[in-house]
């Protein structure tokens, strides 16, 4: 009986513990790193709310709501979606390859009527929940057979093939790398990957005939930026001018040239990391950067607490997600890696990307919240 | 099950720590990167940032004027409104400019090159589509600018000719910068620059042009100016004041008339040119608006050729104007005297060739000053014989003739006045004898400009002394030259023996003189401004003996082109010689006829404008009563 209520209370927690519970440090700290983007989305209208801060400071709200509500529902409910959610995000994706718009030179999106719809982003977080179920299923000695690895390869492969062919080289890359810090977190062994990047390596060259040009020309200007700087090398050069002229200490709030005289390309989206750092300097950067990071040490924190493999595959491929987000986008405007259209988790404007990031967070308490919740090996799906 | 889960969770814990490391070391990486960036490298990208925010713009100086001698504006700067297209801003470039169309005249040449210049530049930068428009289209553009997406509106300067074609060939005009004249100066590749193609705007260009000034713009990357950081005003150029009295060039480009032909009035003291006319001339602005292909087709086209400067371009034979200089090397080789007389049958036998006096019937028997009162052939045709050419050749070049005035213009010739030497150098032949003779009457290989002309008389009316032709005040100043220095306190003497010179201006003035001057129809009545002068008319083609046997035509019976030019150079007043003045008429016949008259009206409108007349002598206090009184009677008697 006694076991039976301790079992319970650890199992089944209520709604006010579940509340109580849910790391309001965690919340605190994005929003923080939420202000700051608004902050800067204020400056990049040149000192105005409109047209960006508002809207962003809209959807940051509405997402954090379904981040608490997702946090608060059962862990299990999730598991038991993961497998539906993929499959639903992967037709998905089929569907953007048949009638999917164009945007950007490239076929992204998705029109619903209501919404517009970017499978890509639904399968960010699915791939990690559908990963982690199938890997929670398996104890050690079975992950260490190829035999068992590979459906997660199929679970894996399909849709990253699906977003290259779109293309969206960033994405495809973000997919590939969480799902294989799932699998590396799974307990994979080491010369498997040692294998596989090996092989990638070796298919390079297959791979670069596989790029559409626009994308070969990204890599190019990345190799060499000042051979063309008014042409493709052009976004490159004027970041790291940007970031450059902003010093140790930045030019202040509003006073960036580079961004406001239009210099800085897409300074709302993929660049705000530039602006930011043109206008608050090296020690901005660093603090930026150093909120980045306390989030993701909760993210560790959360998957090194949680008591089931499911949870902690759940928070390490979140973890791991947001670390890849923070990381090529910053690469990328400083030019250590080429231009791939990642955009600065939770600053970039950007509605898709913003919920996308907060589920996954709202997901990454819901460990926390049942971090001590049993989960049978086998669940039936809904 | 609880051991498995333990290891999952164990081999977890140490990969998560793997992968944790992995990360720190990366955005260890990226905070490397930053410092590198933003510490290490921070003034090469600040200055990068610098350049492109900052764009230098040069503001182009004011140009300086041109003035005549009393401050008259000949060239001076005007608003220009100007109707600018930036592609960048105008969608569609085509629309626009079918838009502007409907508004301002604009051709389809016109359309075309603003298309050529948009595409040869840069997409923000503003090509000009129309200049120089009248207040009225500037303001109709204005009013629909809204429905005129990319076009601009600027009020710049642009250079204005007030007079028109008085002055064409004397201030000349600015033209648009060619390739091969773009040199240092920044300010020569600013597009829509103008620079001096002719005249005194090319000879004097660099103190007219001023220096540049600079304006700090920030710009976006658009190239969009924001606001201005700093700006140095540039140095506006300095005005030019020339000697020319603009009312005498008038007068005189008026009085030329339909004429092909020149007039130049110098003063024979200080070499001051108060008129320098060539007509016709043509409107210098043609030139700075752009001229069109029908405007360039007219003026070279034209057989008066409107773009030569006569007055010191145009080389013609002198004729008889060059007696004098014929009759003074006579009397300096001691070949003739006062009292040398010559018989004139109207003809006369060198050889086996006849040379013809005018006057068919003769002069009879006549002396210097005779010959040059009734411009007498035959006698100096005798005098040139004695003398030989090479002494003429002398004479002539102390006098000014056949070398350049060096006056301040440019493509001015040197006219021609052969020697001995120079025909077996140029044409490798022996001098004949005839030519002499031929070099006694101003024809022949002898040639030149009208102000040589109008030098040569200024130096025999100011006594002998080499006065030169001065176009360009040096000192700056407004209003007459020191009126107090006369020639010989200037000018080094010509070495002239003063009976001579006396001689050779009793001849002139008898020519102005009645019974029998051949110029006693355009004297000039008024004694205080009596003029003395020479006529003289120079063929344009030989006569042939055919011509000789049947019957010499006379000039209205020929062609326009094969007529003889009229000639006439003059001084006065006679009493206390002032002004020099060369006319010459290009087919114009009779010198007495067509040239003198001219220059009696010329040199009287210019001795009634004497400033000297209207102020009141130097010596004397200002304010006396009888100055007074005198002053307004003079100026009647001259009207």
């Amino acid at each position: 009986m006694r076991q039976a209520r301790f079992h319970d209370r650890f199992n089944n927690p209520s709604l006010g513990r579940k509340l109580r519970d849910i790391t309001w440090g965690l919340v605190l700290l994005i929003t923080a790193i939420a202000c700051v983007g608004f902050m800067q989305l204020y400056s990049a209208a040149g000192g105005d709310i409109d047209p960006w801060a508002d809207r962003q400071m809209a959807r940051f709200a509405v997402g954090l709501t379904i981040a608490v509500a997702i946090a608060v529902t059962d862990i299990r409910i999730w598991l038991r979606m993961a497998y539906l959610f993929y499959a639903v995000a992967l037709v998905l994706l089929v569907a953007v390859e048949l009638f999917g718009r164009i945007g950007m030179g490239a076929q992204r999106w998705l029109d619903l009527g209501v919404v517009h719809v970017q499978p890509s982003e639904i399968m960010k977080i699915s791939i990690v929940l559908a990963l982690a179920r199938y890997f929670h299923g398996l104890n050690l000695e079975d992950v260490g057979r190829i035999r068992w690895l590979f459906v997660p390869l199929a679970l894996v492969g399909a849709p990253v093939i699906l977003v290259m062919k779109q293309p969206d080289l960033g994405t495809a890359m973000l997919l590939l790398m969480s799902s294989g810090a799932v699998f590396f977190y799974a307990g994979v062994r080491l010369w498997k990957f040692a294998l596989v990047v090996a092989g990638g390596l070796a298919s390079l060259p297959v791979a670069w005939n596989l790029l559409h040009d626009y994308q070969r020309k990204r890599v190019l200007t990345f190799l060499n930026p000042e051979q063309d700087p008014l042409g493709s090398g052009y976004h490159i050069l004027q970041s790291k001018i940007a970031l450059g002229s902003g010093g140790f200490t930045g030019k202040g709030i509003l006073q960036g040239s580079q961004s406001h005289l239009s210099f800085l390309p897409e300074k709302q989206t993929d660049f705000i990391f530039t602006m930011f750092a043109e206008e608050h300097g090296l020690i901005g950067a660093m603090a930026l950067i150093g909120l980045y990071i306390l989030m993701l040490a909760y993210g560790y924190a959360i998957a090194l607490r949680s008591r089931s493999q499911y949870g902690r595959l759940v928070a390490g491929g979140l973890t791991a997600m947001l670390f890849l987000y923070v990381f090529i986008n910053i690469a990328m405007v400083s030019g250590v890696v080429p231009v791939v259209g990642v955009p600065l988790p939770l600053v970039s404007y950007g509605g898709t990307a913003m919920m996308t990031l907060l589920i996954g967070i709202g997901l990454l308490i819901n460990v926390y919240v049942h971090r001590d919740v049993e989960i049978p090996r086998h669940m039936s799906s809904f | 099950m609880n051991r498995r889960d333990n290891d999952l969770q164990r081999v977890f814990g140490r990969r998560a720590l793997m992968l944790g490391a992995a990360k720190l070391a990366l955005f260890a990486g990226l905070a490397g990167r930053l410092y590198y960036l933003q510490v290490l490298e921070s003034d090469k990208y600040t200055l990068l940032a610098d350049e492109n925010r900052i764009s230098m713009r040069l503001l182009p100086p004011r140009r300086g004027r041109v003035l005549d001698r009393n401050g008259i504006e000949l060239a001076s700067n005007r608003r220009n409104y100007r109707v600018l297209i930036v592609a960048e801003q105008a969608r569609n470039v085509d629309a626009t400019l079918g838009a502007l169309a409907e508004l301002i005249q604009l051709d389809e040449n016109q359309k075309q090159r603003v298309k050529r210049e948009i595409e040869r530049r840069r997409k923000f930068v503003p090509v000009v589509v129309a200049e120089n428009l009248s207040w009225e289209d500037f303001a109709k553009v204005n009013l629909h600018s809204p429905d005129l997406p990319g076009v601009q509106m600027d009020v710049g300067e642009t250079r204005d000719y007030p007079m028109a074609d008085v002055f064409s060939h004397v201030v000349g005009y600015v033209g648009a910068v060619s390739e091969q004249e773009i040199g240092e100066d920044p300010l020569l590749e600013l597009p829509g620059f103008r620079i001096g193609k002719s005249g005194v705007e090319k000879l004097f260009d660099g103190n007219l042009r001023g220096r540049a000034g600079h304006s700090q713009i920030e710009v976006n990357a658009f190239g969009r100016a924001i606001r201005e950081l700093d700006r140095t005003d540039g140095q506006a150029g300095d005005d030019l004041v020339l000697t020319i009295d603009s009312e005498i060039q008038r007068y005189a480009m008026e009085r030329l008339g339909e004429e092909s032909g020149a007039a130049v009035v110098m003063d024979i003291h200080t070499g001051d040119v108060l008129a320098l006319a060539s007509n016709p001339g043509f409107d210098p602005n043609w030139f700075n608006v752009g001229i069109t292909q029908a405007q360039w087709r007219m003026l070279n086209g034209d057989k008066h050729k409107p773009l030569t400067n006569k007055a010191v371009q145009g080389q013609y034979p002198p004729g008889s104007t060059f007696k004098m200089v014929v009759g003074l090397a006579a009397l300096e080789a001691g070949a003739i005297t006062a009292d040398t007389r010559v018989f004139c049958p109207g003809h006369m036998e060198l050889g086996n060739n006849t040379f013809h006096c005018w006057k068919k019937g003769g002069h009879g028997s006549m002396n210097l000053v005779q010959a040059l009162e009734e411009s007498c052939d035959v006698y100096f045709y005798e005098a040139a014989r004695r003398i030989g050419v090479d002494k003429i050749a002398e004479m002539s070049r102390r006098l000014g003739l056949g070398e350049v005035t060096k006056i301040d213009l440019t493509g001015e010739r040197r006219g021609l006045i052969p020697t001995r030497a120079w025909k077996q150098g140029a044409l490798n032949q022996p001098w004949a004898q005839g030519e002499t003779l031929v070099v006694g009457i101003g024809q022949g290989y002898v040639l030149s400009t009208p102000l040589q002309l109008a030098v040569m008389t200024a130096r025999l009316a100011n006594g002998g002394y080499n006065v030169t032709p001065r176009l360009v005040r040096n000192d700056g100043k407004l209003g007459p030259s020191p009126e107090s220095r006369l020639a010989h306190q200037i000018y080094a003497s010509a070495n002239l023996k003063r009976e001579h010179l006396d001689l050779a201006l009793e001849g002139m003035i008898r020519v102005t003189s009645p019974p029998r001057g051949t110029a006693q129809g355009a004297r000039i009545t008024q004694p205080q401004f009596a003029m003395a002068g020479k006529t003289g008319s120079s063929q344009v083609r030989r006569i042939s003996r055919l011509e000789r046997e049947t019957r010499v035509r006379k000039n209205e019976e020929k062609p326009w082109e094969e007529r003889d030019h009229a000639l006439f150079v003059a001084y006065a007043p006679i009493a206390s010689p002032r002004y020099a003045c060369a006319v010459i008429i290009e087919h114009g016949g009779s010198g007495a006829k067509a040239a003198a008259p001219v220059a009696r009206d010329i040199l009287l409108q210019t001795q009634l404008r004497d400033p000297s007349r209207k102020a009141p002598p130097p010596e004397r206090p200002a304010g006396s009563t009888a100055d007074r009184q005198a002053r307004p009677a003079a100026s009647e008697s001259g009207g």
